[in-house]
């Protein structure tokens, strides 16, 4: 085991008088898809915030490589190689598919406003590159039909799909998803069940997840961490976890229905 | 040209006269990537090597299932150039068809697109003994597959290269030993009753066709040709493969089955060839943007279109345009047609033909109107796709057009079709006694019912064993009424029932895309399909469209009660065929309680049904029929 791809360290955040997270450690090896679950209000979001940076902790540190990313900004961090979706989708809508994922290689851009701006030689080179990138990604996600539509256009699920595009465009090294499969019907999300497997693996991204949906959690995670009222729980794999009885009795409160809730 | 028949010496001919010219695209990553004839040439060459080291002998049979991709005519051209047959399976077959079609073929070898179809054989491979191989191009999630059968498409295509390094002739002699008389495709036709059977075609069948056609509907070496049907079906072997290797077109291939539309627009062919229901989802589409468009916009269409049909229908009559007709038409080319060709990508369209069914007049209206001169073509996979078609200057909507050069047609005394030419196939794989049936006597039997009119155009009434006995005598065609319901908008499919019965009825499947239209149109709220299907506004709508066809009936053909389904009939469902024609028998079975609810005193019928999904998961619907009862109306009799 060498040094973890993300570790939170002791991580408190208050908000005023309100503890959101409480003195919750973990470490997310390198390569795997680590799910954060728990009830409503358990801290799940603000630790993903926490991470990417939303939120600055009171105490604890956050450690992306063995680098430590406390005190970086959001797109400071997205440069060290992070990226995320949203619970709610935040795309450009008036935008289409593929200048949303344009948008999202900004982070590659090397060439300034003036090389950029004249459109030939490296900025012309550039250009090419970053659109080839972002066309990798659209076959990688199968959408190319809906490459040149406004996002605001476009169906739920669809827009959950081009916003993996554009954290994917990223190419980060740890993908955060805040619920990337909730309001989607069956087959979207085993759609993107698969997408996030294929990312994980072809793609060699680390992911962080938070899901609800228990089928896609026991099928796909190689670790569940359980957060609850801002304490972690449980921290193990799927087995591990749905086993604990400390998780069994915190997630619906009686045993029985826990274990036949996450049997499902 | 005498001795190029078979398509791998075509392909090598071609390749060394048109070398660095475009052969073939495909549309990857955004761009179209062009293969020249060289590359297409090498990758056939290198893919059929490949094969012969993994051990296939001449007469061998190679099954190929996947979407539209050059990997496709590679292989099928590779399993060709080894001596062998290739055979299309269409790429939305569940498991048990691909078994099926791979198991009586006795392929030896799959090649298979992606991870999707791969699952597919891999999950039936312990009833598949003959295969030895199954041959994958796309190899995208698939790192943790392990089966020891697997082996990558480009890994073939080494092995084939390595060969060639030893031998350099084998690939020269291998294609000089194919003879015209080779099985090239064994095609198989999803039947509406029964097993698909493998239709057995030459070269000498394929080639002749090609040539025969291309006398009477002329193709160019610098056309365009886009190839998004499943190319399993005769109608798609007959134009990317025969016709395209006969001639040296350029075939298209689209990025995925979601973007064909777009695809067609950017490419604009030359060339088109589709069934019905292209041709009819493109006119519904005009219909419904038109509804959405601005009024001035709209104000244009009801201008030009006037002018379109006016002129479409003095050329059907065969009548002189006047000048002055001309001029209008002119105008309304340059004001809203050529407009609209571009947006529909039909722009450069020259020949283009519909077949597999009827297309309604309106449709075919619709069409000429715009100057895009769509023809009927007819034929079966047994007479490699065509036997008739509509000339540039002579269309009839209820006919099929004439017999292309080379082809006798013939009425039996019990009114089937008989047909005559080198076309016609050599039999069914593994099949005698079907293919001495359909031969006897020489002639292709076709089993459609059909007469000649005075000016020899073939009309096709419908299936024999389908025509049914009215009370009077007279025969009835219940496909004939199918079609004229279907060519309402609404109705996506229709199936009438009457045989052995006191009345004829109907259970139609409304169109979700135009009905959704309609009552988004009309503030009707809605769910799901079944929802739609059950509203009584919607009743009311297609009680209009039934009784307009109605009209148009003799009074003992007319239907007089319908359902409208809570589902549409789908060919995962077994209700339909791969081609979507209606399996009846099996439908009529399925939908007993509903038929019998038509032939009974009851207004609505209770349905508690199980849907099952493609991945084998079931849904439970829960719904109530309304039976409608159409008046027997006195206007418009006879």
């Amino acid at each position: 085991m060498g040094v973890p791809q993300l570790e939170v360290r002791n991580v408190t955040l208050r908000f005023g008088g309100v503890t959101a997270l409480k003195d919750v450690s973990f470490a997310v090896e390198s390569g795997s898809i680590h799910t954060i679950i728990g009830p409503n209000g358990a801290g799940k979001t603000s630790l993903l915030n926490a991470i990417s940076g939303l939120y600055r902790p009171q105490q604890g540190r956050i450690l992306l490589a063995g680098e430590d990313i406390t005190g970086l900004s959001p797109h400071a961090r997205t440069r060290l190689g992070l990226a995320r979706t949203f619970q709610n989708i935040a795309l450009f809508k008036g935008m289409t598919v593929l200048d949303n994922l344009l948008i999202g290689r900004h982070t590659h851009q090397r060439c300034g406003i003036w090389k950029g701006g004249i459109y030939y030689g490296p900025g012309r080179q550039e250009e090419v590159a970053h659109r080839l990138a972002v066309e990798e990604i659209i076959d990688f996600l199968e959408i190319q039909h809906i490459r040149k539509k406004v996002v605001g256009t476009l169906a739920y699920g669809l827009q959950k799909r081009v916003e993996l595009a554009r954290a994917l465009a990223l190419e980060p090294k740890v993908l955060l998803l805040d619920e990337p499969m909730a309001g989607m019907n069956a087959e979207e999300k085993e759609d993107m069940a698969r997408f996030v497997i294929d990312a994980n693996e072809d793609r060699a991204m680390t992911v962080v997840m938070i899901e609800h949906d228990m089928g896609v959690v026991m099928d796909i995670s190689s670790r569940v961490v359980v957060l609850n009222f801002g304490l972690k729980i449980g921290d193990g794999t799927p087995q591990e976890v749905k086993r604990d009885p400390h998780v069994q009795k915190a997630y619906l409160g009686q045993e029985d229905a826990a274990v036949a809730a996450l049997e499902l | 040209m005498k001795d190029l028949d078979t398509f791998p010496k075509l392909l090598v001919a071609t390749a060394a006269r048109l070398g660095p010219r475009t052969a073939l695209r495909e549309k990857d990553l955004g761009i179209w990537q062009a293969t020249t004839w060289r590359q297409y040439h090498d990758h056939v060459r290198d893919f059929s090597l490949g094969l012969l080291a993994l051990g296939m002998q001449r007469g061998d049979k190679v099954a190929i299932i996947g979407d539209n991709r050059p990997e496709w005519v590679y292989a099928e051209l590779g399993a060709q150039g080894a001596g062998g047959s290739s055979v299309g399976i269409y790429q939305d077959s569940n498991l048990n068809e691909v078994a099926y079609v791979i198991d009586h073929s006795d392929a030896i070898f799959v090649v298979a697109e992606d991870q999707e179809q791969v699952d597919k054989i891999l999950d039936m491979i312990d009833k598949l003994p003959k295969v030895k191989n199954v041959i994958y191009s796309d190899p995208r999630g698939m790192r943790h597959y392990r089966h020891p059968a697997l082996i990558s498409f480009t890994a073939v295509e080494e092995m084939g290269r390595t060969l060639g390094r030893g031998q350099p002739h084998l690939w020269t002699e291998s294609v000089a030993a194919g003879r015209a008389d080779d099985v090239a495709i064994i095609c198989y036709t999803s039947g509406t009753t029964g097993f698909p059977k493998g239709a057995m075609l030459t070269f000498r069948n394929l080639l002749t066709m090609a040539a025969s056609l291309n006398q009477v509907d002329v193709k160019l070496p610098d056309d365009e040709f886009v190839s998004f049907l499943p190319l399993a079906w005769i109608g798609e072997q007959m134009m990317s493969l025969a016709i395209g290797l006969a001639l040296g077109f350029t075939v298209n291939f689209p990025e995925e089955p979601a973007t064909v539309m777009e695809d067609i627009r950017e490419i604009g062919p030359d060339i088109m060839f589709a069934p019905p229901r292209i041709w009819e989802n493109i006119n519904s589409m005009v219909q419904v943007k038109i509804m959405d468009t601005s009024r001035a916009k709209r104000l244009v269409y009801e201008l030009c279109m006037p002018v379109g049909y006016a002129i479409a229908d003095l050329r059907f009559k065969k009548t002189p345009v006047p000048l002055r007709w001309r001029i209008a038409w002119r105008l309304a080319d340059w004001l809203l047609f050529r407009a609209l060709k571009d947006r529909l990508g039909l722009s450069n369209i020259r020949s283009c033909s519909t077949g597999g069914a009827a297309l309604g007049p309106d449709v075919f209206r619709f069409f000429h109107a715009l100057g895009v001169p769509l023809k009927q073509i007819y034929g079966q996979t047994e007479i490699s796709g065509i036997s008739c078609i509509h000339t540039d200057d002579d269309i009839q909507f209820h006919t099929v057009g004439r017999p292309i050069p080379g082809t006798e047609l013939a009425i039996s005394e019990q009114g089937e079709i008989l047909s005559r030419s080198p076309s016609v196939f050599v039999g069914y794989y593994k099949d005698e006694a079907v293919t001495r049936e359909t031969l006897a006597g020489g002639w292709l039997h076709s089993g459609d019912a059909g007469y000649l009119t005075e000016d020899g155009h073939l009309v096709v009434i419908d299936r024999i064993k389908d025509v049914m006995h009215l009370a009077g005598g007279a025969q009835f065609s219940p496909q004939y009424l199918e079609n004229r319901l279907k060519f309402s908008p609404y109705v996506k499919e229709a199936v009438v029932i009457g045989k052995d019965r006191p009345y004829l009825t109907a259970m139609l499947c409304i169109d979700m895309g135009v009905v959704g239209k309609w009552a988004e149109k009309n503030k009707l709220g809605y769910t799901t399909y079944t929802d739609l299907s059950a509203k009584t506004e919607v009743y009311e709508l297609l009680h209009q469209e039934v009784d307009r066809v109605n009209q148009t009936l003799p009074p003992a053909a007319r239907i007089k009660k319908f359902v409208l389904l809570y589902k549409e009939l789908d060919a995962d469902d077994e209700e339909l065929t791969r081609t979507r024609k209606v399996r009846r028998a099996f439908v009529e079975e399925r939908y007993r309680e509903v038929i019998a609810a038509l032939y009974s005193a009851a207004r609505r019928v209770p349905i508690d049904a199980l849907i099952r999904f493609q991945d084998g998961k079931t849904a439970r619907i829960q719904t109530t029929l309304q039976v409608r009862e159409l008046e027997a109306s006195p206007a418009g009799a006879g």
